[in-house]
C-alpha cells in the first residue's frame, strides 16, 4: 500500500461515519407521484401552445406582394436559400469559422435550385393548361443566356408589380414566358395547391419539409408573426414558444451570445456562437480534469450549505 | 463440464463482474452516510421521476399519431403533460447538476459519473429541441428556420435536417429517447456503484 498527496479537488476522503436507513423505493414512488400531481395542474393551469402552422396558401393571400416578391427572389435568385451555399447549393461559401469552412467543406447534401424547386416543378404538376404548357416548354427549350435575359427583364419590370383582382400582373415585354409562368404560381399558390406541390416532389408520402420552409423563410411573412410574438433572434426568441411559455429556457445561454456583439453583428455569428458553445460544453464534461475549475466549488464554500447539517455535526 | 471452463464462459465472468461492482445492497441500498442529508439531494431523483412522465407522456402522445393534439382536447391536454414534464425535468436537472458541481461531485474516481451527467444533460437538450421541431405547428415552423442556421453552420446540416419534420420526429421518439435512457442509466449506474460523494474534508494523504 502506498500513499500519495491528497488532492482535494480530486480525490474524496472515505467516508468513516455513520448511515441512516434509506428506502430508495420509497424515495422514488414518492418523487414520481409528486412529479405527477405537479404535472397534471401545471397543464390543468395553463396547457400548452398550439399555433396553427402558417401555409403558403395563407401567406400569398395575407401578404401577396411579400409572396410574389419571394416567388421573384427564387426566380432570378437572389433570396435567402438561393444564396445560402452549402448543403443547399453552392451559390456561396457559407458561414466561415476562422479558416475553416465547415459546411463547405461537408458540400451539398440537401439540394435546393430555387427556380426549379419553386417555380418550374410546382408549375409542371398542374392540369395541362395550353398556355402555361406552352410556356414551360417555351422555358425548358431556351438556352440559359436567353432564360436569364427573360428574368432581368422581368425582374425590372416586377419593380411595377401590382395584385389586380386577385391577379399577380407584372408588365415585362422581353420577359418570354415569365409573366404568364409567374401568375399562374401565384394562383396556384392561393389555391393552395403550391403548398402540396413543393411537399409531393418525392412521391406520394413525405415527411420532408425542407423545401416550403426555406420558402416561408425567405419571405418576411413567417418572420413579421414571429417578430410580434416576440420570438426573433434579437427578442432572445429562439428560446421562446407562442404565448406566455417557458420555451426551452435551458438554451438561454446558447441565445445569449445572439444578443452581444461580435456575434449578433457578424456575418459568421451563427459558427462562432456555436464554436463557443462547443468549447463550453467541453469544458463542462472536462470539469473535474481542469485545474481551477474543479477548484471552483471548494474555494467558494457553497458546499458548506449544502452540507450544513454534516459540518455543524462536526466536533 | 468442468468448473474452470464454466468459470470461463462470457457469461460467468460477467455475472462476477457484475455481482462485484454492484452488489444487491448497492444497487438497492437501504441506508446511506449521514451526509446525504440535504435539500439538494431531491432534484436528481425528481430528474428522474420526470424523466419517466415525460416517456409515458410521449408514449401517450404516439398512441394516436403526431396529428393527434391538434384536433383532440383530450391529445392537447396530454401534449401539455408532456410540455410541463419536460419543464420539471430539465428544471430539476439544472438545479441537480449546479448542486453536483458546488459538492465537486467528481471527486474520489467519479468523473465517469459526472462525464456521463453532463452527456446526458446535452442529450436530453437536443432531444427536447427535437420535440420541439417535430409538433407541426407555427413553432416548429419558427424553431427550425431559425435553427437550421446554427446547425448547418457547422456542417452537420447536412446530415442533420432540421427542416425534415419526419428526420427530426424519428430521432426525437427513437434515437435520442434511447441515448437519454441508456445514459441515464449508466449514471444512475455508476452512482450507485461509486456511492455519493462524501463532503470535503481536511485529509492530507490517500491511500489507494
Amino acid at each position: 500500500m502506498r500513499s500519495k498527496a491528497f488532492r482535494p479537488d480530486v480525490d474524496a476522503p472515505e467516508w468513516k461515519g455513520g448511515h441512516s436507513p434509506y428506502d430508495i423505493i420509497k424515495e422514488g414512488t414518492i418523487a414520481l407521484v409528486v412529479v405527477s400531481i405537479l404535472t397534471v395542474l401545471l397543464s390543468v393551469a395553463f396547457g400548452s401552445p398550439d399555433d396553427p402552422s402558417i401555409t403558403i396558401k395563407a401567406w400569398s393571400t395575407n401578404a401577396p406582394m411579400d409572396f410574389a416578391t419571394t416567388a421573384l427572389s427564387e426566380l432570378n435568385a437572389t433570396s435567402g436559400s438561393a444564396q445560402y451555399g452549402a448543403p443547399y447549393n453552392h451559390a456561396s461559401t457559407g458561414q466561415q469559422l476562422g479558416p475553416l469552412t465547415l459546411a463547405k467543406w461537408i458540400g451539398v447534401r440537401v439540394p435546393v435550385n430555387s427556380v426549379n424547386d419553386y417555380i418550374i416543378d410546382p408549375l409542371r404538376s398542374l392540369p395541362k393548361q395550353p398556355a402555361l404548357t406552352a410556356d414551360l416548354s417555351q422555358w425548358s427549350s431556351a438556352s440559359g443566356s436567353t432564360r436569364a435575359g427573360w428574368v432581368k427583364d422581368y425582374s425590372q419590370a416586377a419593380n411595377q408589380m401590382q395584385i389586380v383582382n386577385g391577379q399577380l400582373v407584372v408588365n415585362a415585354t422581353n420577359a418570354g414566358p415569365l409573366p404568364v409562368m409567374m401568375a399562374d404560381l401565384f394562383q396556384m399558390a392561393r389555391t393552395g395547391a403550391l403548398d402540396q406541390a413543393l411537399v409531393t416532389q418525392n412521391g406520394f408520402y413525405t415527411s420532408d419539409y425542407t423545401l416550403p420552409l426555406l420558402f416561408l423563410a425567405d419571405g418576411t411573412y413567417l418572420s413579421g408573426i414571429a417578430q410580434k410574438q416576440h420570438l426573433t433572434g434579437d427578442q432572445w426568441g429562439m428560446m421562446n414558444e407562442t404565448g406566455n411559455y417557458p420555451g426551452q429556457a435551458w438554451l438561454w445561454l446558447y441565445t445569449f451570445w445572439y444578443q452581444i456583439k461580435p456575434f449578433n453583428a457578424s456575418g459568421n455569428g451563427d459558427v462562432l456562437v456555436w464554436g463557443l458553445m462547443m468549447v463550453l460544453s467541453a469544458g463542462l464534461l472536462l470539469t473535474p480534469f481542469i485545474p481551477g475549475l474543479r477548484s471552483i466549488p471548494r474555494k467558494t464554500r457553497v458546499y458548506r450549505l449544502i452540507w450544513r447539517e454534516h459540518y455543524r455535526s462536526l466536533p | 463440464m468442468s468448473t474452470t471452463e464454466i468459470d470461463r464462459q462470457w457469461t460467468t465472468r460477467l455475472r462476477k463482474r457484475v455481482a462485484g461492482k454492484l452488489p444487491p445492497e448497492k444497487l438497492l441500498p437501504d441506508t446511506q452516510p449521514t451526509y446525504v442529508s440535504s435539500w439538494i439531494y431531491v432534484f436528481g431523483v425528481t430528474t428522474m421521476a420526470a424523466l419517466g412522465v415525460v416517456i409515458a407522456s410521449g408514449c401517450l402522445l404516439a398512441l394516436r399519431g403526431p396529428q393527434w393534439w391538434h384536433t383532440s382536447s383530450v391529445g392537447h391536454f396530454v401534449n401539455s403533460l408532456h410540455l410541463w414534464s419536460v419543464e420539471i425535468f430539465f428544471f430539476a436537472m439544472v438545479i441537480h447538476l449546479w448542486g453536483k458541481y458546488f459538492m465537486a461531485a467528481w471527486r474520489g474516481g467519479r468523473a465517469l459519473t459526472w462525464m456521463t451527467g453532463v452527456v446526458t444533460f446535452l442529450t436530453s437538450i437536443a432531444t427536447a429541441f427535437t420535440g420541439y421541431v417535430s409538433q407541426s405547428n407555427f413553432d416548429s415552423q419558427w424553431i427550425s428556420t431559425q435553427a437550421k442556421d446554427g446547425i448547418n453552420s457547422t456542417g452537420a446540416g447536412a446530415f442533420w435536417n432540421v427542416l425534415n419534420s419526419g428526420q427530426m420526429l424519428m430521432w426525437h421518439i427513437v434515437l435520442l429517447p434511447i441515448a437519454a435512457v441508456a445514459l441515464t442509466a449508466l449514471h444512475v449506474l455508476l452512482v450507485r456503484i461509486k456511492g455519493v460523494v462524501p463532503p470535503f474534508e481536511k485529509t492530507t494523504e490517500v491511500t489507494q
